[in-house]
């Protein structure tokens, strides 16, 4: 018994943290998106029950498709390129050489630079008249882009951004993989006659599974909630050519004062995160402890 | 006092509501007194830039002394502002005072949680219409601003004088100059067009000017007006980098001389000055056809008093009063470069600094936004902001996306 009241004891902090910092708002914001809230509600709490009033008109907001197709465009591209070239640099700096560790520690600046900064910056290399990126493209020949002033070019634009933050990330964790994987390996498939492609397909992929799966997994939460890069380098435009799910919420809720549809959105959002997280917990309950 | 009042704050944003009530309570049981004044009160401003705020911390200073109250000063970005009140009021943990932009006093008064001006004997006379009107919410006055702003033609005077080109008085004119001063990298005007308030204020010089209305954005005079300013970035007279531009940086691109004209505001001219090698001039924003007068969008910060207990409010409209007063007033407004929002004393101003009769001029016909459609506001503004957008993108016609914006901000 007391050992049992030692594991309650030892539990009950987080519990009461989870509750607290994430069942709290989570079912806040639940209540909220079936309620007519408005700036006096926050004062008054005065929220009349409205049903499903607030998703039939966020969800039936031209803009919600725009947002949602956004949204899946951003985190598919992000998510792809930022793994892909993360993969790519840990495997090149799991080989020794002179400075391996100091250019892998610049490589991190990316991802200790507040979001806010990072998006500034980026606003103004994207910049059309006097940007970085255009000089560039101008000096070898080729025409301006107009990164952040077409309603085409303007996604792509935030994305690579994002992609750029999200390199260090996969870098580190998957570097950190490939340290766990023993060096006998590699010497036993050389002797076997393996090159280097067959190294990595056969040794390396294989065996940085579990890793592979944590990393996309949080690379997917963290890229569909994206928010400071967008609000600060475009602010969801040109003519929302940006807006994802969740700048969409924040408009809603503090340009609209729709508070409601922006909890709505926001629970849009939860729900598609959700999925994508038993998909994973499902899958990996099914794999065999390594 | 403050360490109780914030532990307060931090219990009421865990505890809800319930709770909020009872801290209350208890909070002005410990207080002690339920009349008389304060000694110190929180004041919660968005004044991030370095020369404003430097010059609000003085006036706040010169008042905190001659009101005998400590006044905890709070800065936060304009964007978080209102955040930042909307937690305030569900959590009863508003600042003292506030001074915000004044679109929203009408959105923070419908909440109940100001205090009319008459409750401190704050008198409106001398005041400016229009600010009065942007501080009242259905009869009442819950609101003043010691200085008010609204937006003018900047111009760089050495390369109008290069080009042989007059500061424009007409959009005929304005659209000529534009054309004519545009020059390899340099274009003939700056403004800003992002997707927030920010990009409708810039928006509605022209399409007040021009007789339109915000009841209806799709009317024919606002379409006209959209294809004027979307047309100068289409002919290469502006940069479609306006779409991303706020105004600082519309100022930055100003000063760098990539720009020979911009719409901007007068709390910029204070910097300007700081550029030695820059001469500039201010007109009033041109008007469709010559001889009229710009309808612009009244700008500047309403100092307003939450309801926070008796004594707190008592020493908070103490502050606000001495804020107020023409003296203080003056030094602010000299210091941030916006204009008095009493008469009087702005046409004293405008006769000391030159550079601000333009926007002194304005100032007597411009509008409070939230007049014609007070809480609805914001959603018709950010419909319009919108629009502006897709017809500068090209994305859609001026007429189309003002109808999108009207059915938008209509539902």
């Amino acid at each position: 018994m007391s050992r049992r009241a030692a594991a309650i004891a030892f539990l009950l902090p987080a519990v009461l943290y989870v509750l607290v910092f994430f069942g709290y708002p989570l079912v806040y914001n639940i209540l909220m998106s079936v309620r007519d809230y408005s700036v006096r509600s926050f004062y008054t709490g005065e929220a009349p029950f409205t049903g499903l009033a607030n998703y039939i008109a966020a969800l039936g907001n031209p803009v919600f498709v725009t947002a949602a197709l956004n949204t899946v465009w951003f985190t598919v591209g992000s998510i792809v390129f930022q793994f892909g070239i993360g993969l790519a640099l840990a495997v090149f700096f799991n080989g020794r050489f002179l400075g391996s560790s100091t250019l892998r520690a610049l490589l991190l600046l990316p991802w200790l630079l507040p979001l806010v900064v990072s998006g500034a910056v980026w606003r103004w290399i994207f910049d059309q008249d006097h940007g970085v990126l255009n000089t560039a493209l101008r000096l070898v020949g080729l025409p301006a882009i107009p990164w952040l002033t077409d309603t085409g070019w303007a996604l792509p634009a935030v994305i690579l951004t994002n992609i750029w933050i999200g390199i260090p990330f996969n870098l580190v964790l998957l570097h950190g993989g490939l340290r766990a994987i023993p060096v006998s390996l590699y010497e036993a498939a050389a002797l076997d006659g393996a090159g280097p492609w067959q190294r990595f397909r056969n040794v390396t992929w294989p065996l940085l599974r579990p890793v592979t799966g944590i990393v996309l997994m949080l690379g997917l939460v963290y890229t569909i909630k994206v928010f400071d890069v967008i609000m600060v380098i475009t602010g969801g435009g040109p003519a929302n050519a940006t807006q994802t799910l969740t700048t969409f919420s924040y408009s809603l809720s503090f340009h609209d004062f729709a508070f409601g549809q922006g909890a709505a959105v926001g629970n849009v959002l939860i729900l598609a995160a959700m999925v994508f997280g038993f998909v994973y917990l499902r899958s990996s309950a099914r794999e065999p402890l390594a | 006092m403050t360490a109780l009042s914030s532990m307060i704050a931090s219990l009421n944003k865990t505890l809800g509501r319930p709770a909020a009530a009872l801290t209350l309570v208890l909070a002005l049981a410990a207080c002690g007194s339920s009349a008389g004044t304060a000694n110190s009160i929180t004041e919660l401003d968005y004044y991030t830039d370095q020369q404003g705020s430097a010059a609000w911390q003085k006036v706040l200073d010169t008042c905190s002394k001659q009101a005998g109250v400590t006044v905890q000063r709070q800065t936060v970005p304009t964007d978080q502002m209102l955040p930042k009140i909307l937690q305030g009021a569900s959590s009863r943990s508003l600042p003292n005072l506030v001074f915000t932009d004044n679109p929203t006093v009408q959105q923070i008064a419908s909440t109940g949680a100001l205090t009319p001006l008459s409750d401190y004997g704050i008198a409106t006379d001398g005041f400016y219409d229009s600010i009065v009107n942007a501080g009242t919410y259905q009869g009442k006055v819950y609101g003043l601003a010691p200085g008010v702003n609204g937006l003018a033609l900047l111009y760089n005077k050495d390369m109008l004088a290069e080009a042989g080109v007059e500061p424009p008085r007409t959009w005929d004119e304005l659209k000529a100059a534009a054309a004519k001063l545009t020059k390899g990298p340099r274009y003939g005007l700056a403004f800003s067009a992002i997707p927030s308030e920010e990009g409708t204020w810039q928006f509605l010089p022209f399409f007040w000017s021009n007789g339109a209305d915000l009841s209806a954005v799709d009317s024919d005079k606002a379409v006209r007006a959209l294809e004027f300013v979307s047309g100068l970035v289409a002919g290469g007279s502006a940069s479609k980098s306006v779409l991303n531009w706020n105004q600082n940086d519309v100022a930055d691109q100003f000063v760098a001389g990539n720009a020979a004209m911009m719409i901007n505001g007068s709390w910029n001219l204070a910097r300007l000055d700081g550029e030695k090698a820059l001469h500039y001039g201010v007109v009033p924003i041109p008007t469709p056809a010559a001889g009229g007068s710009p309808t612009v969008a009244l700008g500047g910060e309403i100092g307003v008093i939450p309801a926070t207990g008796q004594a707190a409010q008592q020493s908070a409209g103490k502050v606000l009063s001495c804020l107020l007063s023409p003296d203080v007033m003056a030094s602010w407004d000299a210091g941030h470069a916006y204009v008095p929002s009493k008469k009087d004393v702005a046409e004293k101003f405008g006769q000391q600094y030159p550079n601000m009769r333009s926007f002194v001029t304005e100032v007597a016909t411009a509008r409070s936004r939230s007049a014609e459609l007070g809480e609805k506001y914001p959603k018709v503004s950010q419909a319009l902001a919108t629009a502006v957008q897709a017809a500068i993108t090209g994305s859609q016609s001026a007429e189309q996306a003002l109808k999108q914006a009207q059915q938008a901000g209509g539902s």
